[in-house]
């Protein structure tokens, strides 16, 4: 028995140096990072993409699965019935849009295969979705390395400006320092700071604390739960003893029920305690309970309720094709927006070519239910309306403030002299 | 209890043994595929293939310590995490001070005070990251396992206590957003020890050094397996107090086997970082954790190839699937660790020693237990569900 196995082992030894030499052999030696000039790498990567037949590929990536499914579903629907809207349209540049989508599974590593693969296996021309700014981040170098477009819906933190990602909800100026600056106005001096323990709470909270600062109002507390988590008694009785104005809510998903429950119970509401939330739509107010959030606050660019031509075909659209019941809200309109710009910069550059499309960009605009909406070439967001909105009695929003005209995008909140040590 | 001591003095009679012919021969066409893969795949495909290999890494290390030493961790996401998150910070480093770049990684700026945290600063060098992948995670199993072992915590104390420790761990990670990126997680990486990963060349070496690591892995595992050291270990699962009688020391034991699980996630953990690109909190918390327990589980865990066999299943199904069918996977993925769990806690490996015995005992021939060979040294005679979970 003995002798067998050895005879079988030294057999072995053979063989597994034969898959190291084919290893070395077939893998020879690439690039050093030395050797390497910056721009070479994008430059070397050609793209698939067919362009020849009656047909274009374009790739969806959102979470129909895990956490977020429950938000980025709803941004799949607005986006599927913008690709029909064009198809029925005629297309562009006459090609029938061809969707390939993706589950991005709620996990960032997950997004950024998945992305990678829609561009290298898929071969498509521009891909349109993503929510968290971990999934953001985890495809913006996917979308870099193999030059391609990502059209990303979302209001975001900012601090963020990439050459392949067109940023198509708010820039921190858009949504988080209109809010404050209505809270100014408002008379509101000091603010209680409550969010879900990941980037974009974290970086609003920095922008808030630096413009507090230089505006004369104090943030009292600033509190955060693991995202997901449900207890809130410590916070809700901070809240009460902090002597706070108003809160600034930066929590996602679940917790804003637990939240909202606590406060309630603690016998505050929207007269008491005037709350601004940056992360609840239309879509999320029956979960949170219309009771629990009537009269409060919100900081979108897009409502439901807002009274232009293009939204209530915008929304009749919409519900005469999934259900009288569903809801609109800025995510679904930025992402059914995304498709009309890059469909308009394909079609001025009269090409796919992902750089011919982005030196076709700058100055693209829309007439979106939101209003005009105008591709910035430099940054690569939009000029958006910001607006304050107030939850109904009937669960939609309606806006309360808004600026006169949209406002230019300001990522870095460069136009900004208190916000000078933020990026 | 007669046949338990009779089978532990069998086992050590055939200690030399090792896999039997026919799991020599598996071994050799799974190296062989492997390493012709990348002639037919394309650039992207080996890049997932070599994303799966890292997560199989994981999987042989938890077949030796769940399958052969019936310690059921709930936990390996820490050490693939640690070993991931070592090497990130050395590539984030090393990328930030490349073509004169100031140092810092862009997301320190963006979050934090702009400075690199002193605990960082050891990982500027190669040399020390290459020697921290494997000895933190070392010491940090050891320490964890001297402490729990040795006060004969056992079973599912210490899954639940190993599932809350990468739960804290996600958590940590997750709070210290100046210093690790957050939820974010580190990516955008551009080199690799000085190469290019944007490189198709270079990915394709970055396959064949994965390749080569799981082969390595696979074949020191399974002569591991059939050591004195697997056969004691064995002889713990089975029955701890017994061993402990002969005048082993267990809870030594069990730690050895859970410092080597550990040093094989680390591993996994930091090829993964170069191949997919990315390390986040999701990706080492309690599901990524479970989920490498579902390939061992579903493969054989107590078998030489099952658990890296079972882990590519897995991901390649998981791959597949999840995007024709995205919530009907996760059902999927419960249902089928259910099923093992219940009808086939050997795993797949197992199914066809199982069904010559079940067609033996129909048969009615005598000696039905562990007639062949192969179903006494591949498969070793498996716990029943209940003895499982009781473990």
């Amino acid at each position: 028995m003995h002798d067998h196995t050895s005879s079988r082992r030294r057999t072995l030894l053979p063989f597994m140096t034969a898959v190291a030499a084919l290893g070395l052999v077939v893998s020879g030696c690439g690039s050093q990072v030395s050797t390497a000039s910056g721009g070479s790498a994008s430059a070397s990567v050609k793209s698939c993409v067919d362009t020849s037949g009656s047909k274009i590929k374009i790739g969806f990536i959102n979470s129909l699965s895990g956490t977020m499914a429950i938000s980025e579903k709803t941004v799949r629907d607005s986006l599927d019935m913008a690709a029909d809207e064009i198809n029925k349209s005629g297309g562009v540049l006459g090609k029938q849009l061809d969707v390939q989508a993706a589950d991005g599974a709620s996990d960032p590593n997950t997004f950024a295969q998945k992305a990678d693969q829609l561009i290298r296996q898929n071969c498509v021309a521009a891909v349109f979705g993503g929510w968290t700014s971990a999934s953001r981040k985890a495809m913006k170098p996917v979308f870099e390395k193999d030059n391609s477009l990502l059209y990303y819906p979302v209001q975001y933190e900012g601090m963020e400006s990439s050459p392949n990602i067109y940023y198509t909800g708010a820039a921190p100026n858009q949504q988080i320092v209109p809010a404050l600056d209505w809270m100014k106005s408002k008379g509101f001096k000091k603010l209680f700071l409550v969010g879900s323990d990941y980037v974009f709470p974290r970086t609003a909270n920095k922008i808030i604390q630096a413009y507090a600062k230089a505006n004369g109002m104090t943030v009292v507390d600033e509190q955060y739960v693991p995202l997901g988590g449900t207890d809130f008694t410590t916070i809700v009785n901070k809240l009460k003893d902090s002597g706070a104005d108003a809160v600034f809510n930066t929590l996602n998903g679940d917790s804003n029920v637990a939240f909202f429950r606590q406060f309630a119970s603690m016998g505050f509401n929207s007269t008491t305690m005037p709350t601004i939330s940056v992360s609840i739509a239309e879509q999320e107010i029956p979960g949170v309970g219309l009771d629990n959030l009537k009269g409060q606050y919100t900081a979108w660019d897009y409502y439901q309720t807002l009274d232009t031509e293009q939204n209530k075909k915008f929304v009749s659209d919409f519900k005469a094709r999934y259900g009288q019941d569903r809801v609109t809200s800025d995510p679904m309109e930025a992402a059914y927006v995304s498709l009309y710009l890059w469909k308009a910069a394909v079609e001025k550059a009269n090409s796919f070519d992902v750089d011919k499309v982005k030196a076709n960009s700058d100055g693209i605009s829309f007439d979106a239910p939101e209003g005009k909406v105008t591709v910035d070439g430099e940054n690569h967001h939009v000029y958006k309306t910001p607006r304050i909105g107030q939850v109904n009695s009937a669960g939609l929003i309606d806006t309360i403030w808004q600026t006169p005209s949209p406002l230019k995008p300001d990522p870095y909140l460069k136009d900004y002299d208190w916000a000078k040590g933020l990026s | 209890m007669k046949k338990t001591m009779s089978a532990v003095i069998a086992r050590r009679d055939r200690r030399v043994a090792g896999p039997g012919r026919s799991s020599w021969i598996l071994f050799a066409a799974l190296a062989m595929v492997l390493a012709l893969a990348p002639m037919v795949l394309n650039q992207f495909n080996i890049g997932l293939l070599a994303k799966f290999l890292c997560y199989s890494m994981v999987a042989i290390g938890l077949g030796l310590l769940w399958g052969r030493g019936g310690v059921l961790s709930l936990g390996q996401g820490v050490f693939f995490g640690l070993g991931g998150y070592i090497m990130a910070m050395h590539m984030q480093l090393a990328d930030a001070s490349a073509n004169g770049g100031s140092g810092v990684p862009e997301f320190m700026s963006l979050y934090g005070n702009g400075h690199v945290p002193g605990w960082w600063l050891p990982f500027r060098s190669g040399v020390v990251t290459l020697i921290a992948i494997p000895v933190v995670p070392m010491l940090v199993a050891w320490a964890l396992g001297a402490a729990v072992f040795k006060r004969r915590v056992k079973g599912a104390y210490f899954s639940i206590l190993s599932q809350a420790l990468v739960a804290a761990f996600a958590l940590l990670l997750i709070g210290a957003q100046t210093s690790t990126g957050g939820s974010n997680g580190l990516s955008d990486f551009t080199g690799f020890f000085g190469y290019v990963l944007n490189d198709p060349v270079n990915q394709r070496s970055l396959y064949y050094l994965v390749l080569i690591v799981v082969l390595v892995m696979l074949l020191a595992t399974g002569l591991l397996m059939y050591s004195r050291f697997g056969e004691v270990l064995l002889a713990v699962r089975d029955t701890e107090e017994r061993v402990r009688f002969l005048g082993y020391d267990p809870a030594s034991i069990k730690t050895a086997a859970f410092v080597y699980a550990a040093l094989l996630a680390s591993i996994g953990g930091a090829l993964f970082v170069p191949v997919a690109g990315i390390i986040s909190p999701s990706d080492i918390g309690v599901t990524p954790s479970i989920i490498f327990l579902l390939g061992v589980a579903l493969g054989g865990r107590s078998t030489f190839l099952g658990p890296v066999l079972g882990s590519l299943i897995v991901s390649i199904a998981q791959n597949s699937l999840s995007s024709a069918f995205p919530s009907f996977w996760s059902y999927l993925e419960g249902a089928l660790f259910i099923v093992v769990i219940a009808l086939l806690p050997g795993g797949v490996a197992t199914l066809v020693p199982s069904i010559r015995r079940w067609r033996r005992r129909v048969s009615g021939a005598p000696g039905a237990r562990g007639g062949s060979r192969a179903s006494q040294t591949d498969a070793v005679p498996e716990a029943s569900a209940g003895e499982l979970v009781s473990r």
